[in-house]
């Protein structure tokens, strides 16, 4: 059922219109498309559900050849299995909630799985409703829900959010989390918001103009300097795996443990030991070349520069590495203005010190999908202040 | 309904059945012609909505004129659908089926909107669920335009129940054959003293003309909801 999803598509719409030429792997877990709007993501997330029919491509899903152009092969969109969801919601206004999500799966009733994944995304109450009663975010995981019972071997989600407001965004998040811990296929998740992709993607490949700039793990590809002229100065961050050591560290913070470095965060919801995701903004690590005294912030961490990556405007990113790691390295962004650069002398094989406000970790920023022993959900940024 | 004599009762059970048959026989035509031109892109698609509209400005006799040299039974249609068992000339089945062409254009046309109502993204949604381009017409296409297609299904019905000079070119006025409630008012006008039985299919006619408009009128405003 888990696979792998090939993708390698060559498209120009029109004469004189935009191309598109992308190939990448999108191995099991999330990998996020992620670029400005005209960038291609919904036109590549559309090939694969088979509703665009490149001029080139080659599709592959596990062992499954979806299209191969150069032996006209082309298996029609409802012969996919894709789990599409889309923008909007998109549900059936003649069928209750139920009758949305069985429209998959035609002439059976919910399953022990599909009654799972109705729990999973909080339905249980709504299943009789009418569609046109529901909340956008309701709505949504009702879509999200119509296309998992459809048992699909790939999830394509194109900016599932977007249309929803921040406060309703903040809701389904953690469904997501979930899903995304629970799925067992491949998710292609379509997005232009960094800290949606930071918060669930596995794999990240970023898109410019119709072309994929970089693929890779979002780890480590969030946190290259040198990608941050297609991501945006203000939207590049490094992505860490950490562990709750303290959720009680006084004063309303939290201790997490980074590879062996320990860190102050506003107050975390979990457990000691719980994995967490966190992002850490460029423009919110500062640098200084000797170890500062009397100030306000709380984490200062000993740091060896990687590289300086100059950009275009007064801006350069610095790739930092986390100097007193026990376990593998971890490594942040810090966005300076290259004259601070020039007066602390910050070059590669440098040592430095990266001084992070602990109130720069925004609660959207901590994320993870966190479950508790009983397997219930446990959003970690529920009680962030 | 013992006010009605039992030639004026022969005519309105025949209208009725014509009728009927009319529509069910149009209603499968009606749902192609319409799908394919609400969604349709092909070479004539203007020529067949064009084709589809003609009997709603043709005079209904030359309509009528136009059947009756393809149905005849010496033409080569009519004398294939005589072989068939179904011969049409002079007969209600011709009656119903020219009834069925005049109430052609108006069943297609509330059709054709309800198709292009119904959101193409619903119909796409389906498709990715896994749903063929049949089920997909059958379960979102079909129950989304319904209100559209009872509409239709109603004004034909009407249509055809009125359908008075395309009928009496093609099959003439044979009574309990063809002499549908239009005809038979024309007869009974023509004859001294058959006012009062013409009078009273008037009224049966402005009884099931008007409520056939209003619950079409209704529907309409139920799908605007």
């Amino acid at each position: 059922m888990s696979g792998v999803l090939d993708i390698a598509i060559g498209h120009r719409f029109g004469p004189d219109g935009p191309a598109l030429d992308v190939a990448f792997t999108a191995p099991p877990g999330v990998t996020a498309l992620f670029g400005r709007s005209g960038a291609g993501k919904t036109s590549i997330v559309r090939a694969v559900a088979g509703l665009l029919k490149p001029d080139v491509a080659r599709i592959v899903v596990g062992e499954r050849v979806l299209c191969d152009s150069t032996k006209g092969l082309w298996v029609p969109v409802h012969r996919r299995r894709t789990g599409y969801v889309f923008q909007e919601p998109r549900l059936f206004p003649h069928r209750d909630v139920l009758g949305n999500i069985l429209y998959g799966a035609p002439g059976r009733s919910l399953s022990q799985d599909d009654e799972a994944i109705v729990d999973m995304l909080g339905l249980r109450d709504l299943l009789r409703r009418n569609p046109a009663t529901l909340s956008g975010g309701e709505a949504q995981r009702v879509a999200i829900a119509r296309a998992l019972v459809s048992r699909p071997d790939m999830l394509l989600m194109d900016e599932p959010l977007a249309s929803l407001d921040s406060t309703r965004k903040a809701q389904i998040l953690p469904y997501l989390e979930r899903l995304r811990a629970e799925a067992r296929v491949p998710i292609l998740y379509v997005s232009h918001d960094i800290s949606e992709v930071a918060r669930l993607a596995d794999t990240l490949v970023v898109l410019d103009r119709g072309t994929s700039m970089a693929a890779g793990p979002a780890v480590d590809l969030l946190a290259d300097p040198a990608l941050a002229r297609h991501i945006g100065a203000l939207n590049t961050g490094a992505v860490l795996s950490a562990r709750l050591s303290r959720a009680d560290a006084g004063d309303g913070l939290s201790e997490i443990d980074l590879n062996g470095v320990r860190m102050l965060v506003p107050q975390v919801a979990a457990r000691p030991g719980a994995a967490l995701r966190l992002r850490i903004p460029a423009t919110d690590v500062m640098l200084a070349a000797t170890r500062p005294e009397g100030l306000s912030a709380l984490n200062v961490l000993p740091v060896r520069i990687v590289a300086v990556e100059d950009g275009r405007g007064p801006g350069v990113m610095v790739q930092l590495e986390l100097a007193d790691t026990t376990e593998g390295p971890v490594r942040l962004l810090s966005r300076i203005t290259r004259r601070s650069a020039r007066a602390l002398d910050i070059r590669a094989g440098a040592s430095a010190f990266a001084i992070l406000k602990t109130v720069s970790v925004a609660p959207a920023a901590i994320g993870g999908a966190v479950l508790t022993p009983s397997g219930a959900p446990l959003s970690a940024d529920g009680t962030v202040p | 309904m013992g006010w009605l004599g039992p030639e004026e009762w022969q005519a309105v059970l025949l209208s009725l059945r014509v009728s009927l048959v009319a529509t069910l026989v149009a209603l499968p035509l009606g749902l192609a012609v319409a799908w394919a031109l609400a969604r349709g892109r092909f070479r004539g698609h203007a020529l067949l909505s064009a084709l589809v509209h003609t009997p709603l400005v043709l005079p209904p006799v030359v309509t009528g004129y136009l059947l009756l040299l393809a149905f005849n039974p010496s033409a080569p249609l009519g004398a294939m659908m005589e072989s068939l068992g179904l011969p049409l000339a002079f007969r209600w089945t011709g009656a119903a089926l020219a009834a069925a062409v005049m109430a052609f254009p108006l069943m297609v046309r509330p059709i054709r909107l309800a198709f292009e109502n119904v959101d193409p993204a619903l119909e796409e949604t389906a498709g990715t669920l896994g749903a063929s381009r049949l089920r997909v017409f059958l379960t979102v296409t079909l129950p989304l335009s319904r209100t559209g297609i009872i509409a239709g299904v109603v004004l034909a019905f009407a249509k055809a129940m009125g359908e008075f000079g395309a009928t009496i070119t093609f099959v003439a006025n044979i009574p309990g054959e063809t002499r549908t409630v239009p005809s038979a008012i024309y007869a009974f006008l023509q004859v001294p003293g058959g006012d009062a039985a013409a009078w009273r299919l008037v009224l049966v006619a402005l009884v099931l003309s008007l409520g056939a408009v209003v619950v079409s009128e209704l529907l309409t405003r139920r799908a605007a909801r």
